[in-house]
């Protein structure tokens, strides 16, 4: 066995609302404790090197790629995972638009696009399609298009602020 | 009860409840809440890692690999080499060429060598680099050209030339008759850059040879019943006691379509430790997997008459393969297939060859063999309508292959809807006021801002199966439960493209239930039915017809149950909204949970199967089995971009597309895909590129997601699309394929509206500022004003395989060869 599996650090922080302690060897990032230490695979992994935004998570609330991060870095903070965006009650309007409106296709970049998005929404509530793109620029998408991404997190913003809204007629069945 | 397809269930006509609706995907949810388990996410007890080693040499004889430091290594409980697993293999019987870790050389950088398996990632990585390998490094091969020139050394020992894999010429009809026949006669060369698929998901398999001694590999595939064989062949297992089970792919584009090196291995390495071993490939060694876009460089010639009805055409492909036969022959004749189920071509000949060259394997990327002719084609039309100062989309219009008729080369058209996406996007597009009509003295849009216009189609799945056989494409069993839910089984693959809800929803519709009464279980080779993968576009139209027929005949069960109970005739039940009732009197009825109960006290417990087997082709001819397709999707796309002539930067602002799809079984779903279709020729058209080093041993350039260039939400165009819905006899519903098509038109329409926007022709994709500006310098200095390729390679074709056509009355065979006599 190698070296540097043989000494595990030890933090404790809050993972979806929850006070959580895990022990893991000290090189590994947040990315993997969360996935291999923690079982919670819901954040995915594109590439490991910080250049695809699947793996994004938040701490503290703002967006950060899980994969760049230690876990040791995690101590104390406050870090949200895609599992942790539902609860009893229900889904997240994010995610319910992202399921409801086909924002997900093959699904495996999508937790990372529901907390970048999340994150915008929390600081803003009426972002325009530019925001919107700007915001989600580093998290890459090889199925949708991103398209149906923005109308998403448009839909989610519109129901958020308690508007009732559905998706533009042209966005389901094209221009009629 | 009539066999319907679906057309006309019941007599319902367009009155859908199912089909038609933006219903959720039936996996959504799970997929936006982290539910959805990938490959790489399965963890099982005592699990091992598995790594492989790469070759560092593009050609190179192993003369001897070392693994005992790697073996020595604590943690470490097998290493394997190219001894333990001497059987090839490889996705096409013609093709049996790769071994899941090499044997005697190794044929690219990233070719597999050995195999470790240990208690972790890290551990099995530490042993990996303490593998020692020597090898004897040989010339490379590292383009068409060379390949073609070199006989010595030999990539492989088969093939039509020493690194020649396939080298086809056919012929329908007198071309050289057509040629003279025509007002005028125009040759181009294009060159279409390899580019590959990245899927966010990087290659992941799992493989658990368990106590019964039977093995299962979990594994991000799109054609498990294909992998399965595989296994089986590769590890001398019987095929019965071998399961293969496709994870939900994190995308897939044609990347994970052939049986890999990977799976194979990691399974060998679970039957030598008796353990489950998972590999994930690093995002580096998915460039390495590729099966990507091959590169293509291309020679049209067309003659046309003065109203721009084709009179002939000869088209020539050089196909630089990569190092191994992958799916290459069918891609191959694919580069030379669907020329002609456009625009009418009465004449066609068709040279296509293969090279062999010491770079990572291409293979089907979306679109398979065929965007590549098609940017040729559309571009080369532009060319010719200048020639003949027509207005491009209305030459296009006129001269529209005539739905339900037979091509040059044997291909059965069923619906053509391109005429209605043509003016369609026309008038989307406002084109009329913004195209110049060739007059550049008589700009509409502003210098720098262009618009052009191309289209295309695509198959709805491949007419032949992979390997021989007469069986059904593509199975489907029902059973339905007392309790009234219903269990669909078939080993289609969700790819993302949602083939899981397509079961659902075909069958909710047929039945009158809600599709999310419906459990799907998809792509299990232990559990379901023969689907022979997510290729070719084929999975809603042979999936849905094989759906319909199962759910048809379970609503034959249940009705003749219910018309006993409810004494009415069988043919006056309805099935909807979960009930199944008279038509004349809707107050009569059961609901479906009792209908259930009625049929399986009647008939004991319910089960149904369905199956679906495409058309014989007409085509007899060899060479016949690649092209043919139950139906054909058309698109139609209009591209509106700025190009700035100081940087040479193109901007695509807007695409107006298209697409005939029979009829939508969830339009939601197909604007998605649609969409996906647009970013990724957008991508094709100005960004993507695999690339080598040619001076450094033909190293990938930049096996990085940061260094090979995709679009981002900040590149991504807005998109204007129109479904037109032309119900098609043989789709499920009428259903045509949307998943590739739309892709081809969008690269040759942004080469269009760059000529338009600055006066430049770039011959090639990527659209890169380089070539722009390098074009724009030649249209300065008064030479040429074109960026491309100069000319193709010399090649003995040799006589070609002629066919007569069915305009000249051909049955589909081969004409008989005349001897020549010197």
């Amino acid at each position: 066995m190698s070296q540097n599996t043989k000494h595990k650090a030890h933090i404790t922080f809050t993972l979806n609302g929850e006070p959580t302690e895990v022990a893991f060897a000290p090189h590994k990032t947040l990315l993997e404790v969360l996935r291999e230490d923690l079982s919670l695979t819901g954040t995915k992994h594109g590439c490991e090197l910080g250049e695809c935004g699947t793996c994004a998570v938040l701490v503290d609330g703002r967006s950060v790629l899980s994969c760049l991060v230690l876990g040791l870095d995690a101590e104390g903070r406050r870090v949200e995972t895609v599992e942790g965006m539902a609860d009893a009650a229900g889904l997240h309007p994010l995610q319910e638009t992202f399921a409801d409106t086909g924002a997900a296709q093959c699904g495996y970049c999508t937790p990372g696009f529901l907390l970048v998005a999340k994150e915008l929404l929390a600081h803003n509530a009426t972002p325009s399609r530019e925001e919107i793109k700007e915001a989600l620029s580093g998290n890459l998408c090889r199925c949708t298009g991103y398209i149906k991404i923005y109308e998403a997190v448009e839909l989610a913003a519109a129901r958020m602020r308690g508007e009732e809204a559905g998706l533009p007629r042209e966005s389901v069945y094209g221009i009629e | 009860m009539s066999k319907t397809n679906g057309n006309n269930p019941n007599g319902r006509g367009k009155d859908f409840k199912v089909v038609g609706k933006p219903f959720r995907k039936v996996d959504a949810r799970a997929k936006c809440t982290g539910q959805t388990l990938f490959a790489d996410d399965i963890a099982l007890p005592r699990m091992l890692y598995a790594k492989i080693l790469r070759s560092p040499e593009p050609h190179a004889l192993i003369k001897s690999i070392d693994t005992s430091k790697a073996l020595a290594v604590p943690g470490v409980y097998a290493v394997i080499t190219g001894k333990d697993l001497p059987i090839p293999y490889g996705i096409l019987p013609v093709s049996q060429d790769e071994h899941a870790l090499c044997v005697e050389k190794v044929r690219f950088i990233g070719d597999p060598v050995a195999a470790v398996a240990a208690v972790d990632e890290d551990t099995a990585f530490e042993a990996m680099k303490l593998i020692e390998v020597e090898y004897e490094r040989l010339q490379t091969i590292t383009n068409i050209e060379e390949a073609i020139m070199v006989d010595e050394p030999r990539i492989h020992e088969y093939g039509d030339g020493a690194n020649v894999h396939k080298k086809v010429h056919l012929e329908f009809g007198d071309t050289e008759e057509g040629f003279r026949e025509a007002e005028h006669v125009r040759e181009d060369v294009f060159f279409y850059e390899g580019n590959t698929h990245l899927p966010m998901e990087q290659h992941a398999a799992v493989a658990h040879f368990d106590a019964d001694d039977k093995l299962t590999l979990w594994s991000a595939t799109q054609t498990p019943h294909y992998v399965h064989r595989a296994l089986a062949k590769t590890l001398g297992l019987p095929a019965a006691h071998v399961r293969v089970i496709a994870t939900p792919n994190g995308g897939g584009f044609g990347g994970k379509s052939d049986p890999f090196n990977h799976e194979i291995a990691v399974a060998k390495l679970s039957m030598l430790t008796r353990r489950p071993v998972k590999v994930t490939l690093t995002r580096e060694e998915v460039f390495y997997c590729h099966r990507g876009r091959h590169p293509v460089l291309m020679k049209i010639k067309t003659g046309v008459r003065r109203d721009g009805a084709i009179t002939a055409m000869d088209f020539e492909s050089f196909l630089d393969g990569g190092a191994y036969g992958s799916y290459g022959v069918a891609s191959t004749f694919y580069t030379g297939a669907l020329q002609t189920v456009t625009y009418e071509v009465p004449r066609y000949r068709f040279k296509g060859l293969r090279a062999f060259t010491n770079k990572p394997p291409c293979g089907p990327k979306r679109g398979h063999g065929t965007p590549q002719p098609r940017f040729a084609l559309e571009i080369h039309l532009d060319k010719i309508a200048e020639d003949l100062k027509l207005d491009p989309a209305e030459m296009r219009l006129r001269h529209l292959v005539k739905p339900d008729t037979v091509t040059a080369n044997y291909l059965r058209i069923g619906s053509m809807g391109l005429g209605t996406c043509i003016e369609k996007v026309v008038e989307g597009s406002d084109w009329k006021s913004k195209f110049s009509n060739w007059d550049r003295t008589k700009r509409r849009l502003p210098e720098g801002k262009g618009i052009g216009v191309a289209c295309s189609s695509y198959i709805c799945g491949a007419g032949l199966p992979i390997y021989w056989n007469s069986m059904p494409h593509s199975g489907v069993q029902l059973g339905l439960d007392r309790q009234g839910g219903v269990r669909v089984q078939c080993g289609s693959t969700d790819i993302g493209q949602g083939s899981d809800s397509v079961l659902a929803y075909v069958v909710a519709e047929v039945l009158g239930i809600d599709p999310f009464d419906i459990r799907v279980l998809t792509a299990d080779t232990d559990l379901t039915p023969v689907d022979l993968g997510s290729y070719s576009s084929r999975v809603t139209l042979m999936t849905g017809n094989a759906a319909i027929q199962a759910a048809e005949r379970a609503r034959e069960l249940l009705s003749i149950a219910v018309a006993e109970k409810l004494s009415v005739p069988v043919e006056n039940l309805a099935f909807a909204e979960r009930r199944v009732f008279d038509v004349e009197n809707p107050d009569v009825g059961v609901t479906f949970a009792e209908a259930v109960v009625l049929a399986e006290s009647k008939f004991g417990t319910i089960g149904t199967v369905g199956s679906y087997t495409p058309p014989r082709s007409p085509g007899r001819f060899k060479g016949a089995g690649v092209g043919p397709s139950p139906a054909y999707s058309y698109s139609a796309c209009v591209a509106e971009v700025d190009v700035d002539a100081q940087t040479g930067f193109v901007t695509v602002e807007r695409v107006w597309i298209a697409h005939d799809i029979g009829r939508s079984i969830n339009p939601m779903l197909v604007m998605g895909q649609v969409e996906g279709s647009v970013y990724m020729g957008l991508g094709e058209a100005l960004m993507e590129e695999m690339i080598y080093r040619a001076n450094r041993n033909v190293v990938h350039k930049f096996p990085s997601l940061l260094e090979y260039k995709s679009p981002t939400t900040l590149e991504m165009c807005d998109v204007k699309t129109y479904l037109v819905e032309d119900a098609d006899p043989n789709g499920p519903f009428g259903a045509k394929e949307v998943g590739q098509g739309p892709l081809l038109p969008v690269m040759p329409a942004v080469a269009n509206a760059v000529y338009d926007a600055v006066g430049v022709r770039v011959d090639e994709v990527p659209i890169t500022p380089e070539k722009v500006l390098k074009a724009l310098q030649a249209k300065a200095q008064g030479k040429d004003a074109r960026y491309g390729p100069k000319g193709v390679p010399t090649v003995d074709w040799q006589e070609p395989l002629k066919v007569l056509t069915p305009a000249e009355g051909g049955d589909g065979r081969e004409m008989p060869r005349v001897a020549v006599h010197s």
